[in-house]
């Protein structure tokens, strides 16, 4: 409608030449360069950090961009677990499961500083940073986090996945 | 009952069960245990204080009387809230139960049980319902140390 229509050219009859045919690269860097970009979420919102955990998936900061779009609610289908808020002692113990549940490879966020250290809740009720009982690979700390903390927090994640091993093949290959 | 009960009105009515008082426009009695169900029936049968709010207790460690029981009542038709306050001994922290009286208290109690550690007689369903199962003391009682940690899942470090 508006401005030039734009002439249809024909395509180029390809020809195979040799050139770019194939490429090489590392096994590590090929399956880690797919890895960062296919991140699945799964949201364990327990407090008001989800307030931030909306925002950031909203559109106006939009983890879309990052390829950690689409949450998955059920463990077995995600590979990143996001802890977003406080958990309790007597929470523990489904977290552990939920964990357990991930298949590999799998990746933990602590999102926000109650599930990094507890926070300000130093008691009988809260457990003091989830790293008590999972392993957690990326921390953001924040009371709530501010968007631009989790999306760097994502992209460091996604520089740790690309820089790491990704065991997909067996000695044999 | 047609006239509406005001605080002037209900103080002298309490006062054959406790020492009465006003704090903030709310009625405060302060009786003793052996009071405390019959000031409730009156509450709830004569006066029309009909919604059970909360129970939950004043720990004074130095105190012989240790525990301070605190019940809240709210009347729909006077608008008018009520507190009363009894004093237990740390050996027998026993009030009687209001669960044949207020269907509601039943969960209150349960909670007050938990982190109190009081006892109402005649409730026999005073299971854990905040905490979990096996959990060790009372955390709101002031000898609770502040940062004592019973976790369910056992630590990596």
């Amino acid at each position: 409608m508006y401005g030039k229509p734009l002439p249809v050219l024909p395509a180029p009859k390809h020809e195979k030449t040799g050139a770019f045919e194939f490429i090489t690269t590392r096994k590590d860097e090929l399956a880690g360069w797919a890895r960062k970009f296919s991140l699945f979420p799964y949201p364990f919102v327990t407090a008001c950090c989800a307030m931030e955990f909306m925002a950031v998936s909203a559109s106006a900061y939009d983890t879309d961009r990052f390829g950690a779009a689409l949450p998955r609610f059920s463990p077995r289908q995600a590979d990143l677990l996001m802890i977003v808020g406080t958990v309790t002692q007597k929470q523990a113990p489904i977290l552990l499961k939920v964990y357990e549940q991930m298949c590999e490879p799998k990746w933990v966020m602590a999102f926000g500083v109650c599930a990094t250290s507890g926070g300000f809740y130093q008691n009988y009720a809260s457990l003091p940073g989830i790293d008590k009982i999972i392993p957690v690979d990326i921390y953001i700390p924040g009371c709530p986090p501010r968007p631009e903390m989790v999306i760097d927090g994502i992209m460091r994640l996604q520089e740790t996945i690309a820089n790491g091993k990704h065991l997909i093949v067996n000695d044999r290959f | 009952m047609t006239a509406l009960l005001t605080v002037d009105t209900l103080q002298p009515a309490l006062g054959e069960f406790g020492a009465v008082s006003v704090a903030h426009k709310v009625v405060v009695c302060e009786l003793e245990v052996s009071n405390f169900l019959a000031a409730v029936s009156a509450l709830k049968n004569s006066f029309g204080f009909d919604v059970f709010l909360d129970v939950t207790a004043v720990d004074w460690p130095n105190d012989a009387l240790r525990f301070e029981v605190v019940h809240h009542f709210y009347s729909t038709s006077n608008k008018m809230r009520v507190r009363l306050k009894c004093r237990v001994p740390e050996a027998a922290p026993v009030v009687p139960t209001l669960r044949p009286l207020y269907g509601s208290a039943g969960y209150m109690e349960r909670e007050c049980h938990d982190m109190y550690g009081i006892k109402f007689d005649g409730n026999d369903d005073l299971r854990a319902i905040l905490l979990y199962e096996g959990f060790v003391g009372h955390p709101l009682r002031k000898d609770y140390p502040k940062q004592l940690e019973q976790p369910l899942v056992p630590y990596r470090f």
